[in-house]
């Protein structure tokens, strides 16, 4: 299953990356083989299966609803390369 | 607007929980903290870090399903949402797309008497996204600061069908929905904190026509006022492009206060490309039909019920019940009157009129409000008692509301005693009559007006502390 260019500048679009000429051919392809790949489950009959939605049987986990401290604003915001008045500071949006 | 349109209108409610503590951390809720300062590695999006659902927030959801007449289905599942945005770090949103938690419900609205049914397709939890605040002005800033507090904190989403087809019938819906989350206790719903968000969905077609007209999204509308203006102002804007024959684009805008009119937003990612899937980090939930039951049982008085007690118990008008039910807190003051003071007419009458007029000028909700409602009760006994006329009681009334003081305070403060003694009113009509023998003539020679001269003077004579009732019944026995 081939990717159009089109259908590769849209993911990456999406995911917010800027590829160059040569990047989107070569991602057209590879991309192309693992949706061939995971194209091969399609081969198989899955109409007696249930659809499992997670693949542990655990259901209903659940905590109390009960404030505890977090971090502090000085831990949370130490990996951020821009901060101001105690907030994350990112380029405007818009 | 047009005769030959029809308006189509879907509102998206965003409604925050109640909770002490975000959906899926146990980081506190609480409003107005110092910006960052309830963040974990979980709710800032830190990899690796685990979610965990809060029983309230499911719990809170389930009492909205009830509350909205919803079916709530065994089984329900949490997926992502994907997209970038400064305010989500985790670069997906968890919320629920195809297995909601509560589904297929209604809620009525009462237009003028006549009731209609509004349905709602959906109710689905979600956690919410950070805020982003803009530096100075908007257009030229180059930065914007991210404060991670309200990220995480659970929301239920709501969803109408497209039902209503007026700024009024999405008004009322709106409110409608406000008074339930109240009641059910599930939401402070304060549109101006950001508790309560509403997104409305608009569409015009020719009146008689099935097939829906191009959908606008409408975002940013934070007061009813609001949404009304915004439903007017987009729905004569897509009559007018019909009409010109131009197209329109199926596009998010937002309402700019402002200037009132909507504005496009960026192009909206299509549904596809959110690229839900479930997350795997999160198991699934069974809810049993015994726990939909017992939180049943355990479900507050909502407003259509507390509606019929009123009607029924007091004999009140649908119109009065309606508005001593908009929020619980009031129905509770108008319940905490009444044990005292039992004239269910007159207690409505000084709330919908005096109480309201006082609230919304001081922009004070009843909770806040210095009036107590045993002291309001008092009050009114005053004015049964004919210690104050009801027209003192507007003066007493506000100089309440303002300082918190009893009537019997204020009333003595303010010297405002009724005088309501038959001794010491003669006495002043006496004089009165006497000293105006030419009226006294008019009035027997049948011109009526006199005897309302002779009113004003012992109003005027009393500082209009006279009991009219009493001086109406002493004059005209004088005047014979
Ligand atoms: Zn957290």
């Amino acid at each position: 299953m081939a990717l159009s260019p089109e259908e590769v500048n849209h993911v990456a679009m999406l995911a917010r990356l800027a590829l160059s000429e040569d990047e989107k051919t070569a991602f057209a392809e590879q991309l192309s083989l693992i949706l061939d790949y995971v194209e091969r489950l399609n081969e198989l009959d899955t109409g007696e299966v249930e659809p499992l939605i997670h693949i542990l049987p655990v259901f209903n986990v659940l905590r109390p609803d009960e404030a505890l401290p977090g971090s502090s604003q000085e831990e949370i915001l130490s990996n951020a390369p821009l901060v101001e008045d105690g907030q994350y500071k990112v380029p405007r949006i818009i | 607007m047009s005769k030959e349109f029809e308006t189509v209108i879907g509102l998206e409610v965003h409604a925050e929980l109640k909770t002490e503590s975000k959906i899926f951390c146990s980081c506190s809720t609480a409003f107005g903290a110092e910006p960052n300062s309830q963040v974990c590695p979980f709710c800032a999006g830190f990899p690796g870090a685990l979610p965990v659902l809060n029983e309230k927030v499911l719990e809170l959801a389930i009492r909205t399903g009830i509350a909205l007449n919803c079916e709530i289905p065994e089984y329900c599942k949490f997926d992502r949402k994907n997209y970038f945005y400064p305010d989500l770090p985790a670069a997906y949103q968890i919320s629920q797309f195809d297995q909601p938690v509560c589904k297929n419900g209604y809620l009525e609205i009462d237009l003028d008497g006549e009731i209609k049914r509004i349905r709602i397709n959906r109710a689905h939890m979600e956690e919410d996204a950070g805020k982003l605040v803009h530096q100075g002005d908007i257009t030229t800033t180059p930065f914007s600061l991210v404060d991670l507090n309200r990220c995480g904190i659970g929301l239920l989403e709501i969803v109408s069908e497209p039902d209503m087809r007026s700024a009024r019938e999405a008004r009322a819906y709106l409110e409608k929905l406000r008074s339930i989350l109240l009641f059910a206790g599930v939401s402070d719903c304060k549109m101006q904190e950001g508790s309560l968000r509403c997104d409305a969905n608009i569409s015009v077609r020719p009146a008689g026509q099935e097939e829906l007209g191009t959908r606008t999204e409408i975002k940013n509308l934070n007061s009813f006022r609001s949404l009304e203006r915004a439903i007017e102002y987009e729905a004569r804007r897509h009559v007018e492009a019909i009409e010109d024959g131009e197209e329109l684009l199926q596009e998010t805008r937002t309402w700019d206060e402002e200037k009132q009119l909507t504005r496009s937003m960026r192009s909206k990612e299509e549904a596809d490309d959110y690229r839900y899937f479930p997350d795997p980090d999160l198991p699934p939930l069974r809810i049993s039909r015994e726990r939909i039951e017992e939180i049943r049982r355990q479900m507050p008085e909502l407003p259509d019920a507390a509606q019929e007690r009123l009607v029924e118990t007091y004999g009140l008008p649908h119109y009065d019940a309606a508005i001593l039910t908009t929020t619980p807190d009031y129905l509770e003051f108008f319940d905490r009157v009444i044990k005292i003071y039992p004239d269910a007419k007159v207690v409505s009458n000084w709330m919908m009129s005096e109480l309201n007029k006082y609230l919304n000028q001081s922009n004070l909700e009843i909770s806040d409000c210095l009036l107590k409602p045993e002291k309001l009760a008092e009050m009114l006994q005053l004015i049964d008692d004919g210690t104050i006329s009801g027209k003192m009681a507007k003066t007493v009334f506000a100089e309440m509301f303002n300082s918190g003081k009893s009537a019997p305070e204020v009333v003595k403060e303010k010297g405002m005693v009724q005088i309501s003694d038959e001794k010491a009113l003669s006495a002043i009509i006496e004089s009165i009559v006497n000293g105006n023998p030419k009226v006294v003539e008019d009035y027997r020679n049948g011109k009526e007006k006199a005897f309302g001269f002779f009113v004003g003077q012992v109003m005027k004579a009393t500082r209009g502390q006279a009991n009219p009732a009493v001086v109406n019944k002493l004059l005209k026995e004088k005047l014979k």
